[in-house]
């Protein structure tokens, strides 16, 4: 084979691979826009009016989702199902997005840590790579990490609208998360940059329920809440 | 109020870090789940940093068989087959290392951990894009490079289930050349090229850089086909790959302006003292 030949060939490989970029880049700015409409359904409920209608606002962006995973079901037929790493850096930043913003819904709703599994089955794609489109482990914990700043934003507000109760579940919540972490072995990645974010999560959310406790808040809650 | 507040601090840390001890050594959900994703992110990082290493491998046994290659220039052509053959089996070996890194991906995705042993294929295919220019005075095409890279391995008896070990005993294991690694090999080929023809220049020898000049402006000719549409990388080694064409074709002008002047038998002697000219201009830049 010439070297004229061997060069053409492999041009035509590289503007193949580069027509298969262009369309899963499209998909995933529809995908980029769905998550943004999600998310501010989901930032209202920082407002003060917002508090008293946390489920209704879950089952709006649950709807929502339903777009997500047809998008996403487009997004699967633009490529290769095993060549799954090679086009990653392209929907890697809005399925941490998505990954957040389906954890934020179920905790929400039921104040637990979503599972992998359960944010798969949102999103309308698989838990392990053999099976096809998949949700990637390490993308899976930014999308929790982001919600964990989230939440700290969240008791902040809730104590402003009178909801003295929800930081301490809050602080339950975001030191288990910080013990799981600690459980990692992280390398010296993106992902290890953003856990180091957490700690100053985790602070925010003492310093509210200190500055509540100091103040009898906390117990009022507390005993608010048993009645 | 500042000593009670810090008091109140360390209390609140103790309690918080007590507590923390408490989930962590409890079974809670969220630490079972956690303990999962340790043990998967645990086997991904092993698995990349082994792939690293044989990576470093190949790379260092890669550039071991280029410099041995370049000795070629300086020997009568009678010794040159030993020296190819040599260069051969080094190859082979490192075909050996690259047959690991197949066994380590095997069911992976290759792309997943590309990052990790790319540079030791790029380095790879410089070498055997190298002994085979040598050989053939021709580009190695990459599904040549592929076909080399298909390994037999034997079944080894899995020691936990015997009775799911393949009774064919063996099994075919291939590695494919990413086209951009492939790339990026030819591209840092032409470095060595370009030593290559002043080597022999060095050494006397007057058909060598005409033919060399000539691959290497295919060459660039390729690569300025592909332009932009390529990896990044490219575009970067575009600008060395001129350098060398440049050096190239300096070299095989002062050969032909200055061969007409000069009879034969000295002509080894100026293109001597012309190479040194040309080592002392790099130094200087």
């Amino acid at each position: 084979m010439s070297v004229t030949e061997m060069f053409s060939c492999i041009q035509g490989f590289l503007s193949a691979d580069q027509d298969v970029r262009e369309d899963i880049r499209k998909v995933v700015q529809n995908l980029e826009q769905t998550a943004r409409e999600i998310l501010t359904v989901l930032q209202s409920v920082h407002q003060p009016a917002g508090f008293k209608d946390i489920p209704s606002k879950c089952a709006r962006a649950r709807e929502l989702f339903c777009s997500v995973r047809t998008q996403m079901g487009e997004l699967k037929t633009k490529f290769p199902a095993e060549q799954y790493y090679r086009f990653h850096e392209h929907w890697r930043f809005v399925l941490q997005r998505l990954a957040f913003l389906a954890a934020f819904v179920v905790y929400l709703e039921s104040e637990t840590l979503v599972t992998r599994e359960e944010v798969a089955q949102i999103l309308g794609i698989e838990v392990v790579r053999e099976k096809g489109f998949h949700l990637d482990i390490e993308d899976f914990l930014a999308g929790v990490l982001i919600m964990a700043s989230e939440l700290s934003r969240l008791a902040v507000n809730s104590v402003t609208a009178g909801d003295y109760s929800r930081p301490l579940r809050i602080s339950n919540f975001i030191n288990e998360l910080d013990s799981g972490f600690r459980l990692l072995n992280l390398k010296n990645d993106p992902l290890r940059k953003r856990y180091d974010g957490l700690k100053y999560d985790v602070k925010k959310i003492e310093e509210v329920v200190y500055d509540l406790s100091i103040r009898g808040l906390a117990k009022e809650a507390e005993s608010g809440g048993d009645k | 109020m500042n000593k009670r507040e810090g008091e109140g601090w360390s209390r609140r840390n103790a309690e918080a870090a007590q507590e923390r001890d408490v989930h962590a050594n409890s079974a809670s959900p969220v630490i079972a789940a956690f303990k999962v994703f340790q043990q998967e992110l645990d086997t991904r990082h092993d698995k990349h940093e082994r792939l690293v290493k044989i990576s470093r491998d190949v790379t260092i046994e890669s550039k071991r068989a280029i410099f041995l290659l370049h000795r070629v220039t300086s020997v009568p052509d009678a010794e040159r087959p030993p020296i190819l053959n040599e260069a051969e089996g080094k190859l082979e070996g490192v075909r050996q290392k690259i047959g690991q890194i197949a066994e380590e991906l095997r069911g992976e995705d290759i792309f997943q951990f590309h990052r990790a042993f790319t540079a030791g294929i790029q380095e790879y295919v410089e070498a055997v894009s190298f002994l085979h220019y040598i050989r053939h005075r021709g580009l190695i095409s990459l599904e040549e490079i592929n076909a080399r890279l298909v390994f037999m391995k034997a079944e080894n008896p899995d020691p936990k289930d015997p009775a799911e070990a393949a009774p064919s005993g063996a099994h075919v294991l291939t590695f494919q050349v990413t086209p951009a690694d492939y790339l990026l090999g030819v591209a840092d080929l032409t470095g060595e090229l370009m030593r290559l023809c002043i080597g022999s220049v060095g050494n006397g020898d007057i058909d060598t850089p005409f033919q060399l000049s000539q691959f290497l402006r295919q060459i660039h000719d390729g690569f300025s086909y592909i332009g932009n549409t390529g990896p990044y990388e490219v575009s970067k080694k575009l600008h060395t790959l001129r350098q060398s064409l440049g050096k190239v074709e300096d070299a095989c002008y002062a050969l032909r302006v200055r061969g007409s002047e000069i009879p034969k038998h000295m002509l080894a002697d100026v293109f001597c003292s012309r190479t040194a000219h040309l080592d002392t201009e790099e130094g200087v830049v």
